[in-house]
């Protein structure tokens, strides 16, 4: 319990479920062999964390940012241009990591004390505004950034594929750097979590809930509700940057597709929807779902589309291209919205036969 | 103290008219600094045309936020709408648009127009039936709505015209450029500052001498008094959003017609932009409205000019400066 933090799934399908995931994750190397499965699993972990992040400032203050990828991406791009700038090396990750976070801080710092002060639907439009800022210089100074190419770049010698450290003699499968990266992100992300559920437990969490609740009550009780906002704000900032910098390590490039675009915005918005606003828990749950779907389920799509195409029907093969996922996707997140408003998270843990 | 008799006056509301200034100081400080005259102008022109274009289609939304508390994220989505249905009729008659005459010219570019408006009108009655009277008076869930129905609104509008960039040619009669002296003016700038300024006008004057703009500006202020005086305010609002949403439309069309091109992608680009300047203004202020696109078409306009590398972050500048005089906007207008 301590781990944590006093605040467990309080339902026996969520804990199978959560239970199922980071075993799966943890094994993944070892159970599904080849580069798809790693990738999906890396990118459940880092997506994880990073919606978790995002669910500190959704599901726990209220305030919707639409600037959390411009952190993600924050992250990213510093280790993407130290170590392609400084070498594969560990410094040049070191330096990535003293520039980017302090950055992404002073980034939120100044976001959150200009616009949190009022109401949270101008909060959201200025991060809207920023983010948007955000994209176009990154993709237009090249000279910095790889503008819309992207940098790609060289791992340290420990973290690439080459490295060996168990041949196959041994067990039958070979432990090299790229599990070794693979874990890295695993327990990064897991640290990530597990601090963030640390936090939204404390009395600092359960001031910030006070604040989505009924702000002015909050502020009538004596707490500064900008500083505890912004503060929240700085905290979830730091952490997608982490994740950024996470992502760029294990996709070894960083570009404003991977990183910046708005698309990966509205999946993170669609995950924490989908998992459960609010909970953490939530996180983990739509990062699974959503990442599974992404890359198991498009396949399915073009299939269906070329059947529609071949039965000659008007306008479906159109409606179901693999490349329209994300309509199908924009509907899935209205009826999420509007029907389970509480998510996964929020459905397993009432207790079954009362709406609620 | 002296005395006011029942039959005084009431006294007037002060005028605050340093905001309307600010454009014209604007441009007046960038005379020196551009150098020659005519490229002056030129921008000017642009400038006022491209703030037009923007205020028509923000002048909706910050009406919608004003009155009824809900801002639509999804309003990039009427725009490109717009844009699309406009094509719907340009392009297949195209031989008219090309026509050298400037009544065949209008014959096509007018049904075009009120088309769109049309359609997207529609679109406002279902998108706020559908989307928005669910999660009314719940911020949270307006936005992650409303940005929903965008990303659907986009993704249908590629699914039925396809990924690629539509060419949308301008009729003939508003190509090219009158030639003053050493100055050209586009025809087609001119065009939108007319229109956008008739907008503004008639929006004004809705407002401000029609009972219907009575009760808009009452609402705006308080609502909850103009439904105890028995008035259906959410009717009123219904047909707030759908004009508003027709204006968004015929923004689109003239944007489109402006960049003579239609991809929709424009929606999310001038959401920002419609965001920025609706924020400048002060949220359900029309006049705010009006200065914050000229003031963001001005920025956009010489700041590409005198500094090309500036002008990618120049709205976030001009954001940050006017909130820094005035937190809440040029003319703050709701007590939210």
């Amino acid at each position: 319990m301590m781990i944590l933090s006093g605040d467990p799934p309080r339902s026996r399908a969520l804990s199978i479920l959560l239970v199922v995931i980071v075993l799966a994750l943890l094994a993944t190397p070892f159970i599904f062999p080849g580069a798809k499965a790693l990738n999906v699993a890396a990118k459940i972990c880092i997506f994880a964390a990073l919606v978790a992040s995002y669910d500190l400032l959704l599901g726990y203050t209220g305030s919707v940012s639409f600037a959390h990828t411009m952190f993600y991406g924050i992250g990213s791009y510093a280790i993407a241009i130290a170590l392609y700038g400084l070498g594969p090396n560990w410094t040049s990750v070191a330096a990535a990591v003293a520039a980017g976070l302090p950055l992404a801080l002073l980034l939120a710092l100044a976001i959150g004390l200009f616009s949190l002060r009022v109401e949270a639907i101008f909060f959201a439009m200025i991060t809207l505004a920023v983010a948007s800022a955000f994209l176009v210089l990154a993709s237009q100074l090249s000279w910095l950034t790889g503008g819309e190419d992207g940098r790609s770049f060289q791992l340290p010698e420990l973290l690439r594929p080459g490295t060996v450290f168990i041949g196959k003699e041994w067990f039958g499968f070979t432990v090299n750097g790229r599990i070794l990266t693979y874990y890295l992100v695993f327990f990064a992300c897991a640290l990530m979590i597990l601090a963030l559920l640390r936090v939204v437990n404390s009395p600092f969490g359960r001031v910030l809930q006070a604040i989505r609740e009924n702000r002015f009550r909050a502020e009538a009780l004596g707490f500064r509700t900008v500083f505890h906002l912004t503060y929240a704000n700085c905290i979830a900032a730091m952490i997608a940057a982490s994740a950024g910098m996470l992502n760029a390590l294990w996709l070894r490039y960083a570009g404003p597709d991977t990183s910046l675009s708005f698309s990966i915005m509205l999946d993170i918005l669609l995950m924490v929807v989908i998992g459960g606003m609010g909970t953490i828990y939530g996180a983990i749950i739509g990062a699974a779902i959503f990442i599974l779907a992404q890359n198991y389920l498009q396949a399915l799509m073009s299939i269906a589309s070329t059947a529609a195409a071949d039965a000659g029907l008007p306008l479906l093969p159109g409606l179901l291209h693999p490349d329209r996922w994300l309509l199908w996707l924009g509907l899935l997140f209205i009826a999420s919205v509007y029907f389970f408003p509480t998510g996964v998270v929020g459905r397993l843990r009432s207790k079954p036969g009362s709406s609620r | 103290m002296s005395e006011i008799a029942a039959t005084d006056a009431l006294p007037k509301p002060k005028r605050d008219i340093a905001p309307l200034l600010l454009p014209v100081v604007l441009a007046l400080l960038m005379i020196p600094l551009i150098g020659s005259e005519s490229s002056w102008v030129t921008l000017t022109v642009a400038s006022l045309a491209m703030g037009m274009m923007i205020f028509i289609m923000a002048s909706g939304l910050t009406l919608v936020f004003g009155l009824m508390d809900v801002l639509n994220f999804g309003h990039g989505a009427f725009i490109a709408v717009g844009a699309y249905v406009a094509t719907l009729v340009l392009l297949p008659l195209a031989s008219w648009a090309q026509a050298d005459s400037l009544l065949t010219n209008l014959a096509v570019l007018v049904p075009a127009a009120l088309l769109s408006m049309g359609v997207t009108g529609a679109l406002g009655l279902v998108v706020e039936r559908v989307l928005v009277l669910p999660v009314y008076g719940q911020h949270l869930k307006q936005i992650l709505m409303t940005t929903g129905g965008l990303i659907v609104a986009e993704q249908t509008l590629y699914a039925l015209f396809g990924p690629q960039i539509i060419p949308l040619p301008l009729p003939t009669a508003f190509r090219g450029s009158f030639i003053l002296g050493d100055v050209a003016i586009s025809k087609y700038r001119l065009l939108a500052l007319l229109i956008g300024l008739v907008i503004f006008i008639a929006i004004e004057l809705v407002l401000n001498r029609t009972k219907i703009g009575l009760l808009i500006r009452a609402g705006v202020e308080n609502r909850e008094m103009v439904e105890a005086l028995g008035y259906r305010i959410r009717r009123l609002f219904l047909g707030v959003f759908m004009t508003g949403s027709a204006l968004a439309g015929l923004g689109g069309v003239m944007w489109g017609l402006y960049r003579e091109q239609v991809h929709a992608s424009i929606g999310d680009e001038l959401t920002v932009l419609v965001f920025i300047v609706v924020i400048i203004g002060g949220l359900g202020s029309i006049t705010g409205c009006f200065i914050g696109a000229i003031l963001v078409a001005m920025v956009a306009n010489y700041g590409g000019f005198l500094v090309p590398k500036l002008a990618l972050v120049s709205n976030i500048l001009l954001m940050v400066a006017v909130l820094m005089w005035r937190p809440r906007g040029l003319y703050a207008v709701t007590s939210r």
